[in-house]
């Protein structure tokens, strides 16, 4: 099955390597001839500061159209240099300065000459909380795509983690009891996900769909049923509020968008470093990444697959299902008929962005926040932009990252295999 | 435990499809062996009933009134059994009543003074109305579940119904509104216009998987969502699909009268000619994989890529064909829905059906005549939820759980076999869609 893919994926190399230069001409020609021509003259206000801070940092202020010719001049000239053998860092510099430039020159032109100031610290803090969810989904999926089990099932695993949260804390009136609830209700859809998947060997990519059809479908049911009788008792949770962090908190920009937030990401800290390091710095990763890869040579040495699989999906769960407590009782409280809306199958797509690892996933998982915050703010001021062209952008990006463009990802070797002990 | 709809499982063809190590017997003995080895039939019955048991449950135990019997159990346990069993009952009757065949119309029947009245004044087809619907929410899931159930045979995953039929939808109305053209030529344009639409959305996907080995779920996931956004994209737009003065509604002009599928049986009910393109596909679709060269490729590469590959057939060109038919069938579900139906686009048009698709298919068994049995079944039981939210309070979501609940059971015949103690199956013919994962 490995040699269809490879036999199957020769062709790119050669569109491999012209790719990234074109993708970067586009988008410097999108700046110069787009947000560079369009754009109203005057001033584009950047902010970096909110209101009441104890030490402000002054606003930038740059001439709107001036700028974005820049952008796309220097985006250019970035497109000639990634024409030359570059080393895998500079490749990735030159990626990130592109798109950096990009959303420069599109600033400009929204707020040229605009009395409205683009709020830097907001789109952060914005971008933080948006990939929170997306964050511990991709933690989830890393957990059980690397011991050999295809997790579609964040889906459910946020959906009923944010119901069983808003329902906890609300009729114990204690907002922790909300977060374990969501973690253990993540977990069961975990447990489910596992018994049949390792014990009945059900094919995993449709049971995580049928998974998710099940738990929309429980949840909406019990919504109706249950949560619009008792709003009042069970679905009128309190929320998180933002805990500072002494000195670290104060520290301009960087305090307000890292150091001034609820419980949930300072959570979310602790569980990426956990999980990364985990995989790969211990000996129990060595044995999980083992048995994703090869689990015939892992059981001869004497590693328990379903074990390791059974104890990793439920784990997986039970992290995925703390980002579901964050839909409810982290941001807005009270739950909603399908609420995750997708968050889950985000996620997957920023997993397999970030090549199966728990960094290169958050790092995905923060860029499509930053755009899912970048499109909510740009909305509120009406610039002419069809928004609607902003959402697609992640899912844009994931077809390009899976079709080769950016680079080989490759899933664990027995990712989705069942395992039949011999 | 209850009254489901009367045996409306079974997909007749997957009997005859896997006649390996079936001894040659009488037919009594080949039925009773299927019973206790539970072959696929009796597996897939099997787990339409354990699901409906569980809905059932579910739909007892969170009924205030029933919760209270059960808090006096020890008092009186008759009253809280019936009282579980009259309110999970009371749901199914309900469906069963929307979906089949419901006693009242028939009533009301006889309280007319002559058929002739009462095929004028519509109690007539009150009495069909029931199937009727089934028929109508079965359309554009017999289609879009045969979508998903061509791509399974040749070893592909077909999640990207949604984006299709938002493709096939949004051509025909566009065909529907934005074109004029005689009466019978204006219909048939559409539809076909909806399968291009949907083709086109297949195409490119197998393309990736063909040209690049991007997997084919992870692509048409991210396309529904692409879809999605600029379905709303177009509808926000004069210039395109919005209507005019629709405010920001997201939603299309009314497609032109000589654009919708022609009513079967009258004004009254809605079925209408998009069921018979269903059941033409459904044929042609059975035609296509077990009597020509293509469908015998699509189903080789299915079972085995390599030995396919080895046999001189292009899997590559196999996947974009398959995954190109697979998308115009699911466009077809978009335009018999906007041709018979609803006839105008909105930014929700396309439901869930994508995700009901792969139900239907996969009870079905990927098969054409078991997609229909599905379709018919899950046709049934959205049909015949409306009428039980309205008359019994229990909320329609329980079809969804019901339906998932299914095809979990479908899908992990071990399970059903621990749940009815049957023997293990001598020739494990329940084994549908081989597991496979990213790489593949």
């Amino acid at each position: 099955m490995t040699t269809l893919a490879v036999t199957g994926r020769s062709p790119v190399s050669i569109g491999r390597r012209w790719a990234a230069p074109a993708a970067f001409v586009v988008l410097g020609l999108i700046d110069l001839l787009f947000f560079g021509h369009y754009a109203h003259h005057g001033d584009a206000t950047l902010a970096f500061s909110q209101p009441f801070a104890k030490v402000t940092v002054p606003n930038l202020s740059l001439p709107g159209r001036e700028t974005a010719y820049a952008m796309g001049a220097a985006s250019l000239a970035l497109a000639v240099v990634r024409g030359f053998e570059l080393g895998k860092v500079v490749r990735r510099v030159t990626i990130g300065l592109v798109l950096f430039f990009f959303v420069i020159a599109l600033l400009c032109w929204a707020y040229a000459g605009s009395t409205n100031t683009f709020n830097v610290i907001n789109q952060f803090q914005g971008t933080l909380a948006d990939s929170i969810p997306l964050i511990l989904g991709v933690l989830a999926g890393c957990l059980c795509e690397r011991s050999g089990v295809i997790n579609i099932a964040i889906e459910g695993q946020l959906l009923l983690g944010a119901f069983a949260g808003a329902i906890f804390a609300s009729a114990f009136g204690v907002l922790w009891l909300g977060v374990i609830a969501g973690s253990v209700a993540g977990g069961l859809v975990g447990l489910l996900l596992g018994v049949f998947a390792i014990t009945y060997l059900v094919d995993q990519i449709i049971l995580g769909v049928v998974l998710n059809v099940f738990v929309s479908g429980l949840t909406g049911y019990l919504y109706d049923k249950v949560l619009i009788p008792y709003a009042n008792t069970l679905n009128s949770p309190s929320t998180y509020l933002p805990i500072k962090i002494p000195l670290l908190g104060d520290i301009p920009i960087i305090g307000p968008v890292f150091f001034d937030s609820t419980l949930f990401l300072y959570l979310t800290y602790i569980l990426v470093a956990a999980v990364q390091l985990g995989l790969f710095r211990t000996a129990w990763g060595l044995r999980v990444r083992a048995v994703g890869e090869h689990p015939a040579a892992a059981d001869t040495v004497g590693i328990s697959v379903r074990l390791t699989r059974y104890r990793n999906v439920i784990l997986a769960g039970l992290i995925a299902g703390i980002g579901g407590a964050f839909l409810t009782i982290g941001s807005v409280g009270s739950f909603g008929k399908d609420m995750s809306s997708g968050k889950g199958y985000i996620a997957l797509a920023a997993m397999i962005f970030g090549r199966w690892t728990p960094l290169g996933g958050v790092g995905a998982a923060l860029l499509f926040g930053f755009t899912f915050e970048l499109q909510s703010i740009l909305s509120t001021i009406q610039v002419p932009i069809a928004s609607y062209f902003l959402l697609m952008v992640p899912y844009v990006a994931t077809i390009i990252a899976v079709a080769g463009l950016v680079g080989q990802v490759r899933a664990p070797a027995a990712d989705g295999q069942p395992y039949v002990k011999a | 435990m209850s009254e489901p709809p009367p045996a409306p499982a079974a997909p007749p063809e997957s009997t005859p499809a896997e006649p390996q190590a079936r001894p040659k017997g009488s037919f009594a003995r080949a039925v009773l062996d299927a019973v206790i080895e539970g072959n696929s039939v009796v597996v897939t019955i099997l787990a339409i009933i354990t699901a409906m048991v569980l809905g059932g449950l579910l739909i007892a135990f969170t009924n205030s009134t029933v919760l209270e019997a059960w808090g006096r159990f020890f008092a009186d346990p008759g009253h809280a059994i019936a009282q579980a069993w009259g309110t999970a009952s009371g749901a199914y009757v309900a469906i069963f009543e929307g979906s089949i065949f419901n006693p009242h119309t028939v009533a009301s029947l006889f309280h007319q003074k002559s058929m002739s009245v009462a095929l004028k004044d519509g109690t007539v087809s009150a009495v069909f109305d029931p199937l009727s619907e089934t028929a109508v929410s079965a359309t554009p899931l017999i289609l879009a579940g045969l979508s998903v159930a061509i791509a399974f045979r040749a070893g592909l995953f077909n999640i990207g119904g949604q984006s299709q039929f938002i493709g096939g939808a949004i051509l025909a109305t566009w065909l529907g509104f934005g074109v004029s053209m005689p009466p019978v030529i204006h219909p048939i344009v559409c539809v076909l216009g909806g399968f291009a639409g949907g083709a086109v959305l297949g195409w490119a996907v197998g393309f990736l998987k063909a040209r690049t080995g991007a997997h084919e779920v992870i692509v048409t996931i991210m396309v529904n969502y692409v879809m999605a956004y600029l379905l709303s994209y177009l509808l926000s737009k004069p210039s395109l699909l919005e209507k005019a003065g629709s405010n920001g509604n997201l939603i299309s002009p009314d497609i032109a009268g000589d654009a919708h599928l022609p009513l079967l049986f009258g004004t009254h009910l809605r079925i209408n000619a998009g069921f018979l393109v269903a059941l033409a596909c459904a044929a042609g679709v059975w035609w296509l994989m077990s009597r020509s060269t293509l469908g015998f490729e699509f189903r080789t590469v299915g079972a085995n890529p390599n030995a396919a590959r080895s046999a001189g057939m292009s899997v590559t060109r196999s996947w974009i064909l398959v995954m190109l038919i697979a998308g115009g069938l699911a466009g077809l579900a978009g335009s018999s829905v906007i041709q018979g139906t609803d006839f105008s686009l909105n930014f929700q048009s396309y439901g869930t059906y994508g995700i009901d698709a792969i139900t239907v298919a996969l009870l079905g068994r990927a098969r054409p005549g078991g997609v229909v049995w599905a379709a018919l079944l899950y046709g049934a039981l959205h049909a015949g939820a409306p009428l039980m939210q309205t008359s019994t309070g229990v909320p329609v979501d329980i079809v969804q759980v019901i339906q998932a609940l299914i095809v979990m059971f479908v899908a992990a015949p071990p399970l059903v076999r621990a749940i009815f103690r049957l023997r293990e199956a001598r020739a494990s013919g329940t084994g549908q869609v081989l597991s496979k994962g990213w790489n593949s």
